[in-house]
């Protein structure tokens, strides 16, 4: 299961309280985790990536095992330590505004 | 007893304030959607308890959310705002042409008959329609693909569509207004469309009396006389007697002729109120004193509205959605600042105060009249 940490504001929006866990098959990119995320919670579609373009919206950051993986290609598998689990994939909401 | 409901948008959250016929006591719920920016929220006048919200944020875009008992829960519905077809581009600040983009919905209508039908004016300029209480959006496009649309450029707060007005007698007729390309109308449901300027002169642009062009920050209509409008532009405040096909000044004796919202008294069509703001740089009302001017003779003739209000050292706006009307008799004015005070006044402006004080700035009021 892939874990997933949510900024505040989305895990409102979603009606979900902590990490979120997905179930993402192989390869586990981060189109694919994004996918399942919107999938399993149709609410955050066009929060994290615009509607249509799929592109990330630009205060949105994803990080994984201490890494900025913003500017990745969406489909560059993610870190093995994501995939088994042992670290979260993590949206960000980027910090802006002073 | 009748009572009142008011839905105040901030740039924080929205509130939903709450008193029966008096006015007098008010129960205050929120924040809700603590954090967004909440630019508008409108009742269903067929349905006074399905609520539309417009939620935005810079981080997470927009969401709209729909309430069904009255604000006390809400669900979000649909967000995707698609523009038809190929969205081609408008004037950019530096004039050269700047594709169309989705930023935010500026303003929810919902239709005056059916609770499942609701418009929504957005920036970058456009109009879309939801048949299904909001959950799927299409672009009514005749008006984004008006012949003067690449020439349309954005005010300082964005190329946006910020008024619908929907007439209750030719029920196909409507009006927007967009900031700053003009007022429009559609005759057929919003199919087609027409600018209705003609009247209207800004200096600001090159040629003062354009077709388009004109920032108009509000349009004001009373429902037993769909034909005359009201209108406060940029500079100017303006009415018109023939759906918009010309337009003349009433700007009058008021102190400054620019400001924002615009509106009209429930029972006498040619009561109306205005916020006059000292000018487009400053945003805050002359010599510091918050006056609502009211004319009772359709415009010329205005009289300052003061008791009550904050008459030295107030310093802040109101903007173009914050100011609403509900149909009790006498009539009940409410407004809100971008300082986060709420005013309502009792008696059609007579005397006014404070409803709430400490909200965060406050970008929309809507009031709804209940049994």
């Amino acid at each position: 299961m892939i874990r997933v940490v949510l900024p505040a504001h989305l895990r409102t929006l979603a009606g979900v309280e902590g990490e979120v866990t997905l179930d993402v098959g192989d390869p586990v990119t981060m189109r694919a985790v994004l996918d399942a995320l919107e999938a399993t919670y149709p609410t955050l579609r066009g929060t994290v990536r615009d509607h249509g373009t799929l592109r990330r919206r630009p205060f949105v950051r994803f990080f994984a095992c201490e890494q900025d993986l913003s500017h990745d290609e969406p489909d560059t598998p993610l870190p093995e330590d994501v995939v088994s689990g042992r670290e979260p994939f993590i949206v960000v909401g980027a910090m802006a505004g002073g | 007893m009748s009572s009142v409901r008011v839905l105040v948008g901030t740039k924080k959250g929205a509130f939903v304030l709450t008193s029966d016929g008096m006015r007098e006591q008010w129960d205050v719920s929120g924040p809700h959607f603590a954090g967004w920016e909440i630019y508008h929220l409108k009742g269903s006048p067929a349905e006074p308890n399905r609520l539309f919200a417009s939620q935005s944020s810079g981080w997470f875009g927009q969401q709209i959310q729909r309430s069904d008992d009255g604000g006390k829960t809400w669900e979000a519905v649909g967000n995707e705002f698609a523009y038809d077809g190929i969205a081609g581009t408008h004037q950019w600040y530096d004039g050269t042409q700047h594709p169309w983009e989705f930023a935010r919905v500026w303003h929810l209508e919902p239709s005056l008959t059916d609770p499942d039908t609701v418009y929504a004016g957005v920036e970058d300029a456009a109009l879309f329609r939801s048949r299904d209480g909001g959950r799927t959006w299409s672009e009514l496009s005749g008006l984004r693909k008006h012949t003067t649309g690449p020439s349309w450029q954005p005010g300082a707060g964005g190329l946006c569509l910020h008024t619908i007005v929907l007439d209750p007698v030719h029920e196909d007729r409507m009006f927007a207004a967009i900031s700053a390309a003009g007022a429009f109308r559609s005759d057929d449901a919003g199919e087609t469309w027409r600018a209705i300027n003609r009247g209207l002169r800004s200096e600001g642009i090159p040629d003062p009396d354009a077709e388009v062009g004109h920032c108009v920050h509000r349009i004001a209509m009373h429902p037993a006389r769909p034909d005359v409008l009201f209108m406060q532009k940029h500079w100017d405040v303006m009415r018109t007697d023939d759906a918009g096909d010309s337009w003349h000044e009433i700007s009058g004796n008021l102190p400054s002729d620019f400001g924002f919202p615009i509106g009209i008294h429930a029972h006498e069509p040619d009561t109306v109120y205005v916020v006059p703001i000292k000018s487009d740089s400053h945003h805050f009302p002359p010599d510091g004193r918050l006056r609502v001017y009211r004319s009772r003779s359709g415009g010329n003739e205005w009289e300052a509205l003061t008791d009550g209000l904050p008459q030295s050292d107030c310093y802040v706006n109101v903007l173009r959605d914050a100011m609403a009307i509900d149909s009790l008799d006498a009539c009940g004015i409410y407004f809100g600042t971008t300082g986060g005070q709420v005013y309502g006044s009792a008696d059609a402006g007579d005397t006014w105060r404070p409803i709430v004080r400490d909200l965060p700035a406050v970008l929309s009021v809507e009031v709804q009249t209940l049994p």
